[in-house]
């Protein structure tokens, strides 16, 4: 197990394909690094699929392509922070899930859900189209579902793709196995076993340890958690059992990263003080369910007022957020602004903040010198619907291969005329 | 974490119910023979699309408009679904209805005068496709709140969802605050045919009853596809063919249903014949009183909807969902069906696989009435962002969508196919003042539903949180201090 983890490692370091000897200067644009203050006819210069310079005197070089941005708006590629792409392609075809684990007893810690990825997911090109140039994506189901990573959306293979993993293992709190106290209970006992695993490792392979509560590769995969390197993802909405990570998180000493918090509100403060990131969305007001009751569309912007860093997901429901439509993530932070969150902080929870939470703050998220060129030019401001995302790039190269919907759409713009016969 | 929408819920359903074998669809009773038989035209109370035979309105509208004063809503900006958007102009809501609105309108003494400047005025929103009410929320295990799906059997028309809707449901005023004042509220998809729609006016009450349109008529709702044929897939129908099967026994029963009352009717001699729910409703589509609303995904199954109807001489009145809508755009103009889609949902299943979003777009310009539906208690109170979304990828692709047509889409065109556009839908002199102040443009992500009339009454108004509508349900159980913000 540890020794797939470090080949990933490696893999991963291979995994940012990048367009080389290209220089791109985008110039005239409005410029959001999202790491500094927004730069009006700003030049953002790429070369070799990385940005090499970022400001409003930048020099261009002579053979430089240039595109002109006038009037547009430039912003790194967007992040989402909880997706499935390439692990789901067909929601109701078993033959095209790859997000789940069989697991032991809602046990899936060791699964690694990108070692499934499809790099030819025809759900990637849409979220390209959008402006998605990365993407985490999740394991699902069970108390602990398994690991997640970052995908970079590069055209290519899997390897060419997978950019850092793991980046955090998913875990779930509420009514996931037995009542709320009981799934904490069994949260607890498998972190005590893999605590338990990892001071007595070689005991375990004599055979002269207890029973423990997982599998092996289970309590190997979870020794990065308790050493604070692999952060605990825990899904959870309901302000107490949010609470209730907080004391494991303490008490184990794992870094902690909330997903849904619906409740969140409730707790920021809470939340603030334990530096713990909370990924949200802005579109839910529903009670749900009983974990849920307190759900509202100010909690992004109530949780960042309050000192939260904020990543902003899907969190509507019904709208295919996670695949389908994670290009959608633009559209609720336009609606987090609507309630209540300031601009360029639903900006930075759609860019940097995920990519710093999942620790790849220092390769994508922002517009600056040695980052990976993740670069959209958008018509106007890119949470409105009317904006369109003009031109996207991925490690310097300029998506242009048309999505699957776009050739249904060019098949179907004029109508066919019905089967004849040949004359 | 998200909900699932029952348009993808029902294999969930089925694996639920499939060892629920209940005696059977249609349940037949014997009624007293009524006194006089009714019919459209000479029954007492003939509510607008009251049912003939042989007990026309069991369950009357309760509904009165709440209490009103004369409202002006001036210097705004007027999306009118009806005409060119009007700059600058005024709204008088009067008596219940639209009393005036163009650029010159006086101000009534006694009216309350509200200064739209900066502001959207537009038609209450109408959404052909909603659950809500009968899927309740919470919806945790053990609530008993999803009563959408009456998975018994592939036919049941004889369930009406009006039956099943509480009006206690949160997700009432959420669709309100959404600029949302009529809705459809469908039986699920897992049948072949679920039963009786209602329309409802998204306003408190203490019974459905109260929140019945008055004099709307019903719909019936049908379903194509994956949804009947995986439910059922052990007892049948298990394939496509088994569907159409199974619309076509069933309208077969209809007519001869039909035949039988209407030539009773025709007489009145003898005893009057046996009632039997399932095939009133039916027998009341062919008669063209109950108007059809058919999911359906593929442009191929749609076609063969079009002939099922064509056989048994009803008509479709919009196809719900309709991903591959695009695809048969011309069938759909020819044969005057209105296309109930969303923007951009797709891909959760193989037939929704091929979906665009330009869809609306292409319908649109092909001269289909095309309506934005949700199928979705989020969704529904977002409509007009889901509106502008189709509006964008219509002019990306060049094929030009106007704020005067994407209005439509969730105004005036639901209207039409509710069989309502004669009294709700755009803002023109005398319809109903069911009217939306928009806090900027209804397309823009920024933009809320500041206040909502419906009848002309204020029924939402987002400054004023203390006003707004709290369901029993949400006492104590929902924290109060929601909505509001900013």
């Amino acid at each position: 197990m540890m020794r797939h983890f470090f080949i990933c490692a490696a893999l991963a370091s291979l995994g940012t394909a990048v367009a080389s000897g290209q220089t791109i200067a985008i110039t005239g644009g409005k410029v959001y690094p999202v790491s500094g203050p927004v730069i009006e006819g700003g030049t953002v210069l790429i070369r070799d699929g990385r940005i090499v310079a970022v400001g409003a005197d930048v020099a261009i070089p002579a053979g430089a392509q240039r595109v002109d941005a006038t009037g547009k708006v430039v912003t790194p590629g967007l992040v989402n922070g909880a997706s499935q792409l390439g692990l789901m392609e067909i929601g109701a075809v078993g033959s095209t899930r790859e997000m789940r684990a069989r697991g032991k007893d809602g046990i899936a810690a060791a699964f690694m859900p990108w070692e499934g990825f499809n790099p030819s997911s025809v759900l990637l090109g849409p979220a390209r189209d959008g402006g998605i140039t990365s993407a985490v994506i999740l394991p699902q189901g069970g108390l602990i579902s398994g690991q997640a990573a970052v995908i970079h959306l590069v055209v290519g293979t899997a390897t060419d793709m997978i950019m850092r993993a793991p980046v955090a293992m998913l875990a779930s709190l509420g009514q996931v196995a037995g009542n709320r106290a009981e799934t904490i209970m069994r949260l607890r006992e498998v972190l005590f076993d893999a605590r338990a695993f990892r001071t007595h490792r070689a005991d375990y392979e004599r055979s002269q340890t207890r029973t423990f509560s997982a599998s092996r590769l289970d309590l190997e995969a979870l020794a990065p958690v308790l050493d604070g390197k692999l952060p605990l993802l825990v899904a959870v909405d309901k302000a107490s059992d949010i609470e209730a990570a907080l004391r494991l998180s303490k008490e184990f000493g794992f870094r902690l990263i909330i997903a849904g918090g619906a409740e969140g509100w409730q707790v920021a403060n809470a939340l603030a003080s334990a530096k713990v990131t909370v990924l949200t969305g802005a579109m839910n007001n529903v009670p749900d369910d009983f974990s849920s009751l307190g759900q509202r569309q100010e909690n992004a912007g109530l949780l960042a007022k309050a000192g939260v860093p904020v990543v902003i997901i899907g969190n509507a429901g019904g709208g295919d957020e996670d695949v389908f439509n994670v290009r959608n993530v633009r559209f609720e932070a336009g609606n987090a602004v609507a309630y209540g969150m300031e601009w360029n902080a639903a900006l930075r929870a759609i860019t940097l903040t995920p990519a710093e939470t999942f620790g790849v703050g220092d390769r994508v998220g922002s517009l600056q010198a040695g980052k990976l060129a993740d670069v959209v030019i958008w018509s106007g401001d890119p949470f409105e619907f009317a904006t369109q995302p003009e031109r996207v790039y991925v490690g310097g190269v300029q998506i242009s291969t048309p999505s699957r919907q776009d050739l249904l759409e060019q098949r179907y713009k004029t109508l066919p005329p019905e089967y004849r016969k040949p004359d | 974490m998200p909900t699932a929408s029952h348009a993808r819920l029902a294999g969930v359903i089925g694996a639920l119910v499939v060892a629920a074998l209940h005696a059977g669809g249609a349940q037949a009773t014997t009624a007293a023979a009524p006194r006089k038989a009714p019919t459209d035209t000479t029954s007492p109370a003939p509510m607008r699309g009251g049912t003939s035979l042989p007990n026309a309105d069991p369950f009357p509208s309760t509904y009165r408009p709440f209490a009103s004063r004369p409202t002006l809503i001036t210097n705004v900006t007027i999306l009118t679904a009806a005409g060119p958007t009007i700059r600058n102009g005024s709204v008088l809501l009067s008596e219940g209805r639209i009393g005036a609105v163009g650029q010159n309108v006086p101000t009534p003494p006694d009216a309350l005068v509200i200064d739209g400047t900066g502001k959207f005025v537009t038609p209450g929103i109408i959404d052909t496709h909603s659950h809500i009410g009968a899927g309740a929320a919470p919806g945790d295990e053990g609530t008993q709140t999803d009563d959408v799906n009456e998975a018994t059997s592939p036919v049941t028309a004889n369930v009406w969802v009006e039956h099943s809707v509480w009006p206690q449901d949160p997700h009432f005023p959420r669709t309100l605050a959404g600029g949302v004042t009529t809705i459809q509220v469908l039986p699920g998809s897992a049948n072949l045919i679920g039963g009786r729609s209602v329309v409802l006016k998204v306003v408190p009450a203490r019974t459905a009853q109260g929140m019945k349109f008055p004099g709307a008529k019903y719909g019936l709702k049908m379903a194509c596809g994956e949804n009947p044929k995986r439910v059922y897939a052990t007892r049948g129908p298990s394939t496509r063919m088994g569907n159409v099967a199974g619309y076509r026994a069933a309208w077969i029963q209809a007519e001869a249903y039909r035949r039988k009352w209407d030539s009773w009717n025709a007489k009145h001699e003898g005893e009057a014949p046996s009632r039997d729910l399932g095939l009133e409703t039916l027998a009341e589509v062919l008669r063209g009183n109950i108007l059809v609303h058919n999911h359906c995904y593929r442009a191929d199954e749609m076609a063969q909807m079009i002939d099922v109807a064509h056989e048994f001489g009803y008509s479709i009145r919009s196809f719900h969902h309709g991903v591959e809508a695009y695809k048969i755009a011309d069938l759909l103009a020819r044969d005057t069906i209105s296309a109930s889609v969303w923007a951009d949902w797709g891909v959760f299943k193989l037939e929704a696989a091929d979906a665009i979003r330009g869809n609306m777009a292409l319908l649109s310009r092909a001269g289909v009435r095309t309506i934005m539906h949700s199928d979705d208690p989020s969704g529904e109170q977002r409509l007009n962002q889901e509106a502008a979304k189709a509006m964008a990828e219509g002019n990306r692709i060049g094929v030009p969508v106007s704020e005067d047509d994407a209005i439509k889409w969730m105004t005036i065109n639901p209207a039409w196919a509710l069989g309502l556009d004669d009294r709700i839908g755009s803002i023109q002199l005398g319809k109903s003042a069911d009217v939306v102040l928009w806090s900027g443009n209804p397309f823009s992500v920024y933009s809320r539903a500041e206040k909502v009339w419906i009848d002309g009454a204020m029924l939402y108004d987002r400054l004023d949180p203390a006003s707004q509508w709290r369901t029993d349900f949400e006492l104590g159980f929902v924290p109060a201090n929601r909505g509001g913000a900013r």
